[in-house]
């Protein structure tokens, strides 16, 4: 009997394409976000109030994937940007090959900011590199404070933390010191936002995250 | 719930290296997992094995050797292996340490019969 080394990516193929991907946004100028977060935690409301505050003339479009209807990209199409629904038919995560199919009918060169939206789940889309130029991860105040612990594959990979539904601080348990500091002991790097969709608290420095973070990456050769 | 999907990877790419060297049996595969992959190492046996088993690939082992976190301060340059959650640098004490190692899902080897 003898080994053999091999020395290869388990997601090969995966990576394979993401860099594809990446390639094709960097030359076109598409700063491109991964947004990823459990299921309920306001990743398509955070989207709706972010393409409402958008300008008319912004250049953004949105992936939205679930496993099952095109309910998302009805409650997001109509801001006037462009909006596709993956439907995954039961995977529990988007890959590059769905980003890639998905993408086919849009010239590139007429965005500025692609957000994906992912499959809500904070464990399987961890796995998947789409290309993007960062993950970012939602955390809403209703969940428990030590979900970065419980994760903490999805909160190391993400470069920022939106920190979601503050409004409801008030009323509720969760304690939004630990939940950073949960999420930091993962991530010493991690940024983190707080922001409420429904007052709006917040969302300006969301939107004026996503645009510092298209001038960094404009300004990376 | 991903695995199943990682271990249809992993036969995928042994199958390839079977191309590769026709008449080979490769009787193991082994991968690396790093604990920041966000793989269960017992759902990834257990979906290699079901597919294994109606595969011409068979009989076929998977070997799991899991990665641990590995930190690297800026400051001192010390490397240590992080535990609890706890980043700090325990030369130093710094809090911002960055990771160097623990993301790994990779193939490693493959044992051949002669």
């Amino acid at each position: 009997m003898s080994r053999v080394e091999v020395e290869k990516k388990v997601l090969n193929e995966n990576q394979i394409l993401a860099g594809q991907l990446r390639d094709r946004y960097r030359i076109s100028g598409v700063l491109c976000v991964n947004l990823i977060s459990a299921p309920g935690s306001g990743k398509t409301l955070l989207l709706e109030k972010t393409l409402e505050r958008m300008d008319k003339a912004a250049r953004v479009a949105v992936l939205t994937g679930d496993l099952q209807t095109e309910n998302d990209a009805q409650r997001l199409a109509k801001f006037g940007f462009p909006v596709k629904q993956i439907v995954t038919g039961g995977t529990c995560h988007l890959d590059a090959r769905m980003v890639e199919k998905h993408l086919a009918a849009w010239n590139l060169e007429h965005l500025d900011l692609l957000v994906v939206e992912n499959v809500g789940n904070l464990v399987c889309p961890s796995s998947y590199d789409l290309g993007e130029d960062a993950k970012i991860v939602l955390l809403s105040t209703t969940e428990g404070e030590d979900k970065p612990l419980k994760y903490p594959s999805i909160f190391f990979k993400s470069e920022l933390m939106v920190l979601t539904k503050i409004d409801l601080l008030p009323y509720v348990p969760f304690k939004a010191e630990l939940a950073k500091e949960n999420a930091r002991r993962v991530h010493p790097q991690m940024e983190i936002i707080e922001v409420s969709s429904t007052t709006g608290e917040g969302l300006d420095k969301w939107m004026s995250w996503l645009e510092r973070r298209r001038e960094q990456k404009l300004a990376t050769p | 719930m991903h695995e199943l999907g990682i271990a249809s990877s992993i036969l995928e790419c042994v199958q390839k290296e079977v191309e590769r060297y026709p008449g080979v049996h490769i009787s193991k595969v082994g991968v690396k997992i790093g604990e920041l992959a966000g793989v269960d190492v017992d759902a990834l046996q257990f979906g290699f094995e079901c597919i294994v088993k109606d595969s011409e690939l068979e009989p076929l082992a998977l070997e799991v050797e899991l990665i641990p976190r590995v930190q690297r301060c800026p400051k001192c340059n010390n490397e240590f292996r992080m535990a609890d959650f706890d980043p700090h640098c325990p030369q130093c004490g710094e809090f911002a340490t960055q990771c160097i190692g623990g993301e790994e899902l990779d193939i490693a080897y493959m044992e051949v019969d002669e």
